[in-house]
């Protein structure tokens, strides 16, 4: 009933040692909000920053198995991966705006891969802040630094930017956690909107949040995948018995 | 009073005091350059090459000086910039934690201590070797081995405080490693650099040392990078050097111009900076 748009197949990560991801494997559905849950240092991080293959940054990571995109597997060898990066949008969990101007973060990455016509980088910049809900607040102030905006807005410039570079997948890691109630909202309400062009990941904690917008739900404990589904299959009637002790708060 | 709260105001003003110390001695060295100086201060000193007699007192100025300095410095720093900016992104962006970046730190760290009259003394080796005269370019080359670990160093230490929140933005936008580097790391990393480079240049603007054998010291303005150079630390030594109270009052005064240029480059580099500083992220 869910086109997959991505596959994780036996997918292991172990940082320094430490094993985060154990034999994960699931598919995540096309141009629906597909929530990943799970207390705190399950992986759920881990699992987002393998998307787009993030975790390349840090010290000593070996990963395993497969992560097909559009019938690619991202780990591999010959893969470009600044094309995977491309192809998949990333809001990290604190606003992290480039030290640049309002404009200037939006057309980074269309500058990046070689966009460099004025009028072509306006058009792109106006279009992403409309869809991140945030051209109306900055339209006259977008050559200040993006530094000035709430943290809030930030947030929704990061959204914007991530947007720019025409991605198919978002990959969101808490993006409302360092925001305030309102904000959140509006983070909230522009990924339901963007998900009929998108394919939409996000972490949380919140159960209530992955209630409000996830269509499937993936639920991780100590880096192994305990269950996934329809969202109100998962949150509603676990068959898991770990599943069932996260949904009631005995674990956390 | 209880014990912990004598205890706490003793330290404070501990600090305090050590702080006034710091900030008076500064006072105290501009105040008494300038006062000295002042009285032989002129419009001839900045404008006038020495005239025969000089040094024991006659007409003249250190313009010599002035230029040879601004030249040596220059010189020195732009060529030590163009070396340490890669060298620093390099160390944290490309080669952190290897064992190659951290021998390189190291040696930066022992050269920095060398004191400059070795480089000096190295750098007029290396000359008699290639049958080379005291010069403007050996100045230079000894006052560019003098900045390199200052600059680098300087450079490094802020480059590895640019959050790793910014870099992953850039990454996930699908950047490549070079990409980050210049458009996100050095511009984020901007007025640090700029602070190096001050560094850097005050350091090569004050040294006699250095360019004591390598620059040599002459009259005239330099005509070329093989003419010697003369430069204001030599100025104010060989001022001061003199049994003639007139031309010691110069020495002053020609310290007073160095303190001046070195102040002003640095307030103005501050200024220039101000239009990129507000881009940074906190």
């Amino acid at each position: 009933m869910f086109k997959p748009h991505i596959s994780v197949e036996k997918l292991n990560v172990y940082y320094e040692g430490h094993h985060a991801l154990k034999d994960v494997t699931v598919d995540i559905p096309e141009k629906r909000i597909t929530a990943i849950i799970g207390p705190s240092g399950c992986g759920k991080t881990t699992l987002l920053k393998s998307l787009n293959r993030l975790i390349d940054l840090g010290d000593g990571v070996k990963v395993s198995g497969r992560v097909l995109v559009d019938g690619v597997n991202i780990f591999d060898n010959g893969v470009d991966v600044t094309n995977i990066r491309k192809k998949m949008g990333f809001i990290a969990q604190m606003p992290n705006p480039l030290p640049m101007s309002i404009y200037d973060n939006i057309a980074y990455g269309p500058r990046i891969h070689g966009a460099k016509d004025r009028k072509e980088l306006d058009q792109i910049v106006e279009r992403c802040l409309r869809a991140a809900g945030l051209w109306n607040e900055v339209n006259n102030r977008l050559k200040e630094p993006a530094s000035k905006l709430s943290a809030g807005q930030q947030q929704r410039l990061c959204l914007a930017r991530a947007l720019a570079v025409k991605p198919e997948v978002l990959l969101c890691d808490e993006p409302t956690s360092a925001l305030d109630p309102i904000s959140a909202r509006h983070i909230e309400g522009q990924l339901v909107t963007l998900k009929k062009d998108y394919t939409i990941l996000f972490v949380t904690h919140i159960l209530r949040q992955a209630k409000r917008l996830a269509d499937y739900v993936v639920f991780l404990y100590l880096g192994e995948l305990v269950e996934h589904g329809p969202a109100e299959e998962v949150l509603t009637n676990p068959s898991d018995p770990r599943t069932q002790a996260y949904l009631k708060g005995e674990i956390s | 009073m209880d014990k912990r709260k004598v205890e706490e105001n003793f330290f404070k003003g501990m600090m305090i005091a050590s702080t006034l110390i710091v900030v008076g001695s500064l006072l105290a060295v501009l105040i008494v350059v300038l006062l000295k100086g002042a009285p032989a201060l002129s419009l001839s000193m900045l404008t006038q090459t020495p005239k025969g007699g000089y040094y024991l007192g006659k007409e003249g100025g250190i313009l010599n000086a002035i230029v040879g300095s601004l030249y040596l410095a220059g010189g020195a720093t732009t060529i030590a910039f163009v070396i340490s900016l890669p060298t620093a992104l390099y160390l944290n962006e490309y080669a952190n934690r290897s064992k190659l970046a951290s021998f390189t730190r190291h040696s930066l760290d022992i050269l920095w201590s060398v004191p400059s009259i070795i480089y000096g003394v190295f750098g007029y080796t290396i000359m008699i070797y290639l049958g080379m005269r005291a010069s403007l370019l050996g100045g230079i080359m000894a006052l560019t081995l003098l900045e390199l670990p200052i600059m680098i160093r300087a450079m490094d230490e802020v480059i590895k405080l640019v959050p790793l929140k910014l870099k992953e933005a850039s990454y996930a936008l699908g950047a490549t490693k070079l990409e980050t580097t210049l458009n996100v790391i050095a511009k984020q990393a901007l007025p640090g650099i700029v602070m190096a480079i001050l560094l850097a240049l005050g350091r090569a603007m004050g040294d006699a040392a250095s360019v004591l054998f390598t620059a040599g010291y002459t009259d005239n303005i330099p005509g070329s990078l093989f003419n010697p150079a003369a430069s204001l630390p030599l100025a104010v030594f060989f001022q001061l050097g003199t049994p003639f109270p007139e031309v010691q009052q110069r020495a002053y005064a020609s310290g007073a111009i160095l303190l001046v240029i070195v102040l002003s480059l640095s307030i103005a580099s501050r200024l220039l900076t101000k239009r990129f500083m507000k881009y940074v992220i906190r």
